[in-house]
This record gives C-alpha cells, structure tokens and sequence, in this order.
C-alpha cells in the first residue's frame, strides 16, 4: 500500500487527484443526483483498487553497527529459538572467533502468540524463552563457550536489531531447524536480517533430531 | 558487569531507525493520521445531521456563499502549486524561487483565512441558530485553525528563507510544512464539496 504524503510531491499530486475525482463527482451530480452517485462509487473503487495494490519494492534501511571492545575482540550475536547447542553450531562459534578474543551473546526472542502479543500477554512467552535460553547457555557452556545471554523481542528481526544496537556484533549467527520444520525460515528472517543488517550473517541449521539419533 | 551493561557504559546505544521514512517526516505523517481521525469525527456528525437526521440542507431561508467559497478555494489550490514550485525552486538551488514561493504561499493563504473570516460576518446565520449552523461552522472553523497552523508554518519557512536557511541538499523544513499545506487544501476540498456544493 502506497503512502501518498509521503513527500511534498506525492502529497502535491494527490491534492490534484483530490480535485479531480471531486470536480467529477461534482459534474456528474449536477446532471443527475443518481449519476453523481454512481461515479462516487465508481471512482472510490477505482481508487482502493489502485492503491492497495500499488505497494512499494524497496531495500530496509541498513543497520552497520560501530565495532565494540578491543580491537582483537570479536562479539558474535547468535539468535536461536530452541535450537541452541549442536555440533554444528559450536563449530561455527569456533571458526567465526579463531585468532580472537570471542564475546558471544545469545539472544532467544520470546515468541508469542498473536492474540496474546496483541492483548500485551507477553510474560509466559517471556518465561518459557528464559528457560530455552538457560539451556542454551548450559550447552554451549558444555561444549567450552563462554556466552551471556538475554530475551528478545517477540519479532526475531526486532530481537536481532535491538542486540546489534546494544551489542555491537561483528557477526551474527543464525541458529534454525532444517527447511521444512523450521517457522522462520518460512517467514523469512534469514533473508530478512540480511537486507537489514550491515553484518556478516552466517545461518546454521541444527537438527537436534539428527545429532541424537 | 556484564558485557551488556558494560557496552552501555562505554557508548550509549544509537537510536533506532529501522523505519524507511525520516523520523520528522514520520512524526508529520502520525499528526495528519489524527487530524484525519478528527476531521472524521465532525464528517460523521455532518453525514448524521444531513442524512440520519434528514435535516434540510442548507436550513430553508439560509444561504451558503457558495461562489465566495468557491473562489477561496480556487486561491487555496493556486497556493499549493505555490508551495510546489517553492520546493521545485530550492531542489534546484533557485533561492529566489524558493522565497517568492513561500512568499505567495502565505499571502494566499493568509487571503483565504481573511475571507473565511469576512464570510463568517455577514453570512446570517451562528453556531447556535440550529444543528446546520453548528455543523457548517464547526467544520469550516475547524479548517480554519488548521489553515492558521499551516500559516505558522509557512512564516517559520519563509523566514527562514530570507535569512538564508535551506540548501538543494537540505530542505525538509520547507518539505514538512508543504505536506501539511497539502493535507490542508485536500480538506478544504472535502468540505467545500460536501458542505457547499452537494
């Protein structure tokens, strides 16, 4: 859907379509009450019909955040919902701090329902996601990473942008099921904080079921 | 203190700007949201009077100067391509363009409000004469402080203009006040049509 003030031009041109579809309008009922009417109707359709579908393709704005710490230091920003831990997660943690000072910090979005998210019912969200976030630290602990970790947004995008606000990442880490059983990569999140953020962004698919098989 | 704290510490957090609009242009866009909401409000008591009601439009005995209005609104108009070809102007670098256009803007704008006001002396008839004369002053009056804001507006810019401010690279303070004007001369139109003329 197109804004139509959203520069002094577009709103110049829409107070000229303004006073287009009046002056019709107005023409049409001076004939006939009916006929002023009808082209009431019809222009109004017309002008819905347009406007919805006229929808703006444009790249986000690109968030590139300042480096933070010492200059060997690394800050890795890994986003996961439930699938923290795994082989191949670590190893990415590993390979993306060798030769650095590694800072991870894991962020685990407290994913809601919609009516709850809409009726502001965020603590249990809130809750389950500081457990899955305490087990993720435990296993990265596990497998000798050190990390701090905190609860996000509900919006897994919000979560990674208000983390590279406060955080500062040199790189960000993707944790998701494989294609198929995982909701984000359904709505797009990877491609998404690639459009939006100015930081290399690695996507890891861990398959617990796999890994304990 | 955790990494969290510390980086706070040392650099305070850049604002958030994931929106694609400019946070001024966005604030302008929220405040003509609600004075749409408002202007809204008074539309659907005119509708309720006129229609619901079936209250006899204009009330028999009473004229609306409608080719008064009519001509404020051919000024009202003209005073939007001003403001346009003032924006045009210092895109361009054209300063003088820029000042003459703000400069016609206001006097226009200040001739619509003056003959509003003139109208309101000799029209016949008050808010308190019946529910048509609460509606028609209500929404004109309405429009009217709203055409007085876009004056303030306007006389901030175009002061500016003279002393100077503005760039072909800087000039939202001209391009914020003009979606406004807009916004106000589409509104004109809505209640000119509705009020006057249909």
């Amino acid at each position: 859907m197109k804004n139509p003030l959203r520069s002094e031009a577009e709103a110049f041109q829409f107070l000229l379509g303004s006073v287009v579809y009046f002056a019709l309008i107005v023409i049409a009922a001076v004939i006939n009450r009916w006929a002023g009417f009808a082209v009431f109707i019809v222009l109004t359709a017309g002008v819905l019909w347009w406007w919805f579908r006229s929808r703006r393709v444009e790249a986000p704005r690109q968030t590139s955040p300042a480096h933070r710490g010492a200059p060997d230091e690394r800050r890795i920003l890994v986003v996961a919902n439930e699938t923290v831990g795994g082989e191949a997660l670590r190893e990415q943690i590993e390979r993306r701090g060798e030769g650095f000072r590694t800072r991870v910090l894991v962020v685990s979005p407290a994913l809601n329902s919609p009516i709850r998210h809409w009726a502001s019912d965020e603590d249990p969200a809130r809750a389950e996601a500081r457990k899955r976030l305490d087990t993720s630290l435990q296993r990265l602990q596990e497998s000798g990473i050190a990390a701090s970790g905190e609860v996000g947004d509900a919006d897994p995008l919000q979560a990674i942008e208000d983390a590279v606000r406060t955080f500062g990442p040199d790189e960000i880490i993707i944790s998701t099921h494989p294609e198929g059983r995982s909701h984000w990569l359904e709505r797009g999140v990877v491609t998404g904080a690639r459009e939006r953020f100015a930081v290399p962004i690695t996507h890891v698919v861990v398959d617990l079921e796999a890994e304990r098989e | 203190m955790s990494a969290h704290a510390e980086a706070h510490a040392a650099h305070p957090p850049q604002a958030h700007q994931s929106s694609r609009v400019d946070a001024r242009t966005l604030g302008m866009f929220l405040f003509i949201a609600s004075e749409i909401m408002l202007f809204g409000s008074f539309f659907t008591a005119y509708f309720f009077v006129r229609v619901a009601a079936g209250t006899p439009w204009p009330t028999p005995g009473l004229h609306l100067p409608v080719f008064v209005a009519g001509i404020n609104t051919f000024i009202l108009v003209t005073s939007s391509f001003t403001m346009h070809w003032a924006l045009q102007s210092i895109k361009r670098g054209n300063r003088v363009g820029l000042q003459a256009g703000l400069s016609l803007t206001f006097l226009l704008g200040l001739s619509f409000l003056l003959t509003q006001i003139a109208e309101y002396s000799r029209i016949g008839f008050a808010p308190y004469t019946d529910a048509f004369g609460t509606i028609f002053y209500c929404l004109t009056g309405l429009h009217g402080a709203h055409v007085f804001v876009g004056l303030t507006l306007l006389l901030a810019a175009t002061i500016r203009s003279y002393r100077g401010h503005y760039s072909s690279e800087e000039h939202l303070g001209v391009e914020i006040p003009g979606i406004y004007w807009h916004f106000v001369d589409v509104m004109w139109i809505v209640v000119y049509t509705t009020i006057y003329i249909l």
